[in-house]
């Protein structure tokens, strides 16, 4: 992590900032932190499946995609009555089979919900492409009502619950303790992570898309075509998010239809803090924002934990624009 | 009528102008509107419009937002996502100075500052936060100013309702509950008369929360601070100061290159685009006698924001238009639609849709669980139709025919190959 001075002032400042608040508390009780440290790392495995999203669909067409924290809740929701049909509910014994359904019910969760975002785009973003920026924006914003608007309609203003099928086994590790449920959290997400960066480096695909962000006419001269390119964009966005909307469910149990919108922000944080448009960047601020948050919420002020990932997120922008892991790109 | 007009009949040639000139139609109609609206209330409610006044002084308040942010976003082209954070910091402004609340602070002392100072020092407070955020990340990228205010949006009001009490360094802020019985306007003496909706009396000293003319003076009081803030928005535009933000609006380089510090401009921009939000928190808070933190969360910005962008960035007149727009759809359309609908239900003969049964909970209910479709698809649907706004000012309107012009010659290449 090279860069200017200012640059590595700034993280040896986050650096001695972060061991002066934890360290004192990590040597006090190391159990309670470790215990933590999993907490935070399987929540921010979900924020980053949420960012990753955001951070190539603003790579792509530098839209802040509102209505993608909505995307995330509609994956949960899409998911639960899939696994009625499919003969599971809570209580099911865990077997072999039980988890080939949950991969095909995710697999299928995750190929509707990335259908419906390719729909929003070619309807309320492709035609607004070269009109006003700002004009996009609004029908993002648009596009996040009328599909909070849905799963209102649909589910009703209360929490939703997620069947809680996963089994509630625990291992003691180091005097905290390590559920099966982290476990599986924090696998997937990596598993998905690493398949997003083969297919983003190592196909045609996924070459298109880098090309696409870097310079959308120069793409297009070079005989991109350049709306699959963006719908394809679209689609995966969606679908890492209906996955981590369906871990979500898995390991948290209960969402209402708006809570969505929030987590989108924290997740759009999380891209930023990485470096927008890179993913790599956008998996390590999930992770980042995910700790932050378990870490305020167990050791300070839990109502001011949104206040400090914000102001993070201002700091960032601030000493480090481009984020952690992104580049300095002149301004088009 | 086919007489022709006397040429010396100067208001009745400025009338006819107006058909030519979209805007000056546009404020024509508003002041008419502003003139006879509450007689309108008064005729259409059968003598208790005062409920429509005072609503009608409530979007008051979000016409002056919308003309705030559009000095930053459609003047000078910065996008702030979180303007409800100024809007907060002058409806707590006037919450703590002119209330009981810092009585139970640590600093054990209330205060009482006259409204009419508290307006000038919200609208200071408002424009020095501007400057603080803006000075820092105004020389990035555009979009990370976006990104910084959205932030600083979410923080502002989840501190005031962490600063209640149990917070570590005492009650500031009243936390959750908010800060209620703040003092109303007043002045020493004032005329009421029929324009209060009273007998003409002189009054001193004259309370604006007196119920013998209360929604009509505080109706009044929010026309007049509208009206300053149009000449003051519509004198920025015009003046070099306008020129600059329009110039670095379209080009930042070229205006950079010209002579123009970009920086100062923008932050000039952002300031009084903020003390314009601190205006209207301040005659907010005083009229509501009430500030709570979930008043200004980040819908309330987007909602702005929507009324700037779809009432016409960059034209006054049309982001009034927007704000009103806006706020009708808000807060009458989509909270009067299920009765709307219950009673063109039971018109047409069907009224069996009002009764509740199993998967249907009675049409009322059920056409009020659609209002967010139905704000999201409006939303969607006018920019699609017009993604310029429905009022765009006539300079971005021909900036943008030229821009899709030369997407077409674009898009034709793409089809040949």
């Amino acid at each position: 992590m090279s860069g200017t001075l200012g640059t590595r002032l700034f993280l040896a400042g986050i650096t001695l900032v972060l061991a002066v608040l934890l360290l004192p508390k990590a040597i006090n009780d190391p159990g309670f932190f470790l215990q933590i440290v999993i907490y935070g790392t399987a929540d921010g495995a979900i924020f980053a499946l949420i960012a990753l999203g955001y951070t190539m669909v603003y790579g792509i067409i530098e839209l802040i995609n509102f209505a993608h924290g909505d995307i995330f809740t509609l994956g949960y929701f899409i998911a639960i009555p899939l696994i009625g049909a499919f003969g599971l509910s809570e209580g099911s014994p865990v077997s072999i089979g039980m988890i080939v359904v949950l991969l095909v019910v995710t697999a299928i969760v995750m190929v509707i919900d990335g259908g419906i975002n390719v729909v929003i785009e070619r309807v309320a973003y492709r035609p607004l492409r070269s009109a006003p920026r700002l004009a996009i924006l609004i029908t993002a914003v648009g596009v996040s009502f009328i599909l909070e608007g849905i799963m209102y309609v649909w589910q009703g203003a209360n929490n939703v619950h997620f069947p809680d099928l996963l089994p509630d086994t625990r291992f003691p590790l180091f005097g905290a303790s390590l559920a099966v449920k982290d476990i599986i959290v924090i696998v997937s997400a990596l598993v998905l992570v690493v398949l997003l960066n083969v297919f983003i480096n190592g196909t045609k695909l996924g070459k298109a898309m880098r090309a696409t962000a870097q310079d959308r006419e120069a793409a297009q001269l070079m005989g991109i075509n350049i709306n699959r390119t963006i719908a394809a964009t679209f689609f995966i966005g969606a679908a890492l998010a209906a996955a981590g909307g369906i871990i979500f469910g898995l390991y948290f149990n209960n969402i209402r239809f708006d809570e969505g919108f929030i987590a989108g922000l924290f997740a759009f944080t999380a891209a930023v803090f990485g470096g927008i448009g890179n993913i790599q960047g956008a998996a390590l601020g999930g992770l980042f924002i995910g700790l932050v948050q378990a870490f305020s919420n167990s050791y300070y002020q839990a109502a001011l934990t949104d206040v400090w990932i914000f102001a993070i997120l201002i700091l960032v922008l601030v000493f480090r624009p481009a984020g952690l892991l992104g580049m300095q790109v002149p301004e088009k | 009528m086919s007489r022709p007009l006397p040429r010396s009949d100067a208001p009745m040639r400025w009338a006819m102008g107006t058909f030519k000139d979209r805007n000056r139609t546009i404020y024509t109609l508003l002041i008419i509107g502003v003139l006879l609206w509450p007689s309108i209330a008064d005729v259409t409610t059968g003598g208790s419009g005062n409920h429509l006044v005072s609503t009608a002084a409530d979007a008051g308040v979000y016409v002056l937002l919308a003309i705030g942010l559009n000095v930053v976003v459609g003047f000078a082209g910065l996008l702030d996502l979180g303007y409800a954070a100024f809007f907060a910091i002058g409806a707590y402004t006037v919450g703590l100075f002119a209330s009981g609340q810092l009585s139970g602070s640590p600093l054990q002392h209330e205060f009482h500052v006259p409204f009419w100072v508290l307006i000038l020092a919200a609208m200071f407070i408002a424009a020095a936060f501007g400057a603080i955020l803006g000075a820092p990340t105004l020389r990035l990228r555009g979009d990370y100013l976006a990104i910084v205010t959205l932030g600083f949006g979410e923080i502002v009001p989840r501190v005031f309702r962490f600063l209640g009490a149990g917070s570590p360094i005492g009650n500031w802020t009243g936390g959750v509950n908010g800060i209620s019985a703040i003092d109303p306007p007043k002045l020493p003496g004032f005329i009421s008369g029929p324009w209060f909706g009273s007998p003409i009396q002189f009054v001193a000293p004259f309370d604006f929360s007196d119920s013998n003319w209360a929604p009509m003076d505080f109706y009044w009081l929010i026309v007049l601070l509208v009206a300053i803030c149009i000449v003051l928005a519509t004198n920025l535009y015009n003046s070099r100061l306008g020129r600059a933000w329009m110039a670095v609006r379209e080009d930042e380089v070229a205006a950079a290159a010209s002579g123009i510090n970009t920086v100062a401009i923008k932050l000039l921009a952002f300031s009084i685009g903020a003390s314009f939000a601190g205006l209207a928190g301040c005659y907010y808070g005083a009229k509501l006698s009430l500030v709570s933190s979930e008043n200004f969360e980040f819908i309330v910005s987007v909602s702005i924001l929507i009324m700037v962008v779809l009432g016409g960035m960059g034209n006054i007149p049309g982001v009034i238009v927007g704000a009103l727009t806006i706020y009708i759809v808000q807060f009458f359309v989509l909270t009067n639609l299920p009765d709307y609908a219950v009673a063109l239900s039971n018109l047409v003969g069907l009224g069996f849709l009002n009764q509740s049964g199993p998967g249907w909970v009675g049409l009322h209910d059920e056409v009020q669980r659609l209002n967010y479709i139905v704000f999201g698809l409006i939303l969607v649907v006018v920019m699609l139709l017009r993604p310029q706004g429905l009022f765009p000012s006539r300079i971005r309107e021909q900036e943008l025919e030229k821009g899709t012009a030369e997407e077409a010659v674009f898009d034709v290449r793409e089809a040949t190959d």
